[in-house]
């Protein structure tokens, strides 16, 4: 059985190779190259596969779920800049993409037996557009 | 596996007949939208893509790159158009969100190569909303660039 939790925050970040001229990065990057930052509200959506106790008819404690979520990503990363603040992204683009794997980094030891599994993470940018990491090596 | 999301919208009309049904047997299947004027949709097109993250760029693939692929290949050819007079594939096939998902899903894979080739990112998924509570999805069982459809799909992409 899949189960879900969502989390939101915000933060802002930018998104370029410093080796690249401008016009380079905001080919690849478009207006996320903004070298000064932007912002999103991140929502991340997190998967974890297990089956309900017998006893109890749960398969994890929805509340410490949360807990998890909040002190492992929320509580670090909400209202920050990623690039500046938030390892490893001093040195790691803050793309949808790295930023959601890094989520699965700091989750994956939480979840990694039972009585749940982490099975997917999806990570909204902005309601257009969204990262899946599924399965078990994090991508 | 990983993979990237991307969202669009577009507006279109249509009007569901098949020349191979009576009328009766059309208002039958068809209901509504076989309303002889035609009527009109929000299109929500998600398109999913997957591939390695690359190192340098930390991206599946460029957003802005796939936006202006999508707008060229897809919207700029459906967005605001009158499906069963301005889509050529649809002069000969009735414009459900099964066949419209599949003529964009045969668009994407026929220009795919041109502008993606030399990456490894691919085409996994497209996904139709045509209202709230109908959406279509056409998985693409990919790897790398050499993709096909199932042999339903492809049959019938093979009359467009």
């Amino acid at each position: 059985m899949l189960l879900t939790r969502r989390a939101e925050f915000s933060a802002s970040h930018f998104c370029r190779i410093p080796s690249l001229s401008e016009v380079e990065n905001r080919e690849i990057f478009g207006e996320e190259a903004n070298l000064n930052g932007h912002g999103h509200n991140y929502i991340v959506e997190v998967t974890v596969e297990g089956e309900p106790d017998p006893v109890t008819g749960i398969v994890m404690d929805l509340k410490e779920m949360k807990r998890i979520l909040d002190r492992e990503i929320v509580e670090p990363m909400d209202h920050r800049f990623l690039n500046l603040e938030i390892p490893p992204f001093q040195d790691v683009i803050p793309t949808t993409a790295n930023l959601a794997r890094e989520i699965w980094r700091r989750l994956q030891p939480f979840f990694s037996a039972s009585p749940a599994m982490l099975s997917r993470v999806r990570l909204y940018e902005t309601a257009d557009l969204y990262v899946d990491i599924v399965g078990e090596d994090g991508a | 596996m990983i993979s990237l999301t991307r969202r669009y919208q577009f507006s279109a009309s249509h009007r569901l007949h098949s020349s191979a049904l009576s009328q009766s047997e059309n208002s039958r299947v068809y209901g509504k939208c076989n309303n002889p004027f035609g009527h009109g949709h929000d299109y929500i097109l998600e398109i999913t893509v997957g591939g390695p993250v690359s190192p340098e760029t930390g991206l599946i693939i460029s957003v802005p790159a796939l936006d202006s692929f999508v707008e060229r290949h897809v919207l700029r050819l459906v967005a605001h158009r009158n499906l069963n007079l301005d889509v050529p594939p649809f002069a000969h096939l009735v414009p459900t969100t099964e066949n419209l998902a599949l003529v964009i899903t045969s668009f994407i894979r026929r220009h795919w190569p041109d502008s993606f080739g030399d990456s490894e990112a691919y085409p996994y998924r497209v996904r139709l909303d045509e209202t709230d509570r109908n959406r279509f999805e056409i998985f693409l069982p990919v790897s790398g660039a050499n993709f096909a459809l199932n042999t339903y799909t492809e049959t019938a992409l093979s009359h467009v």
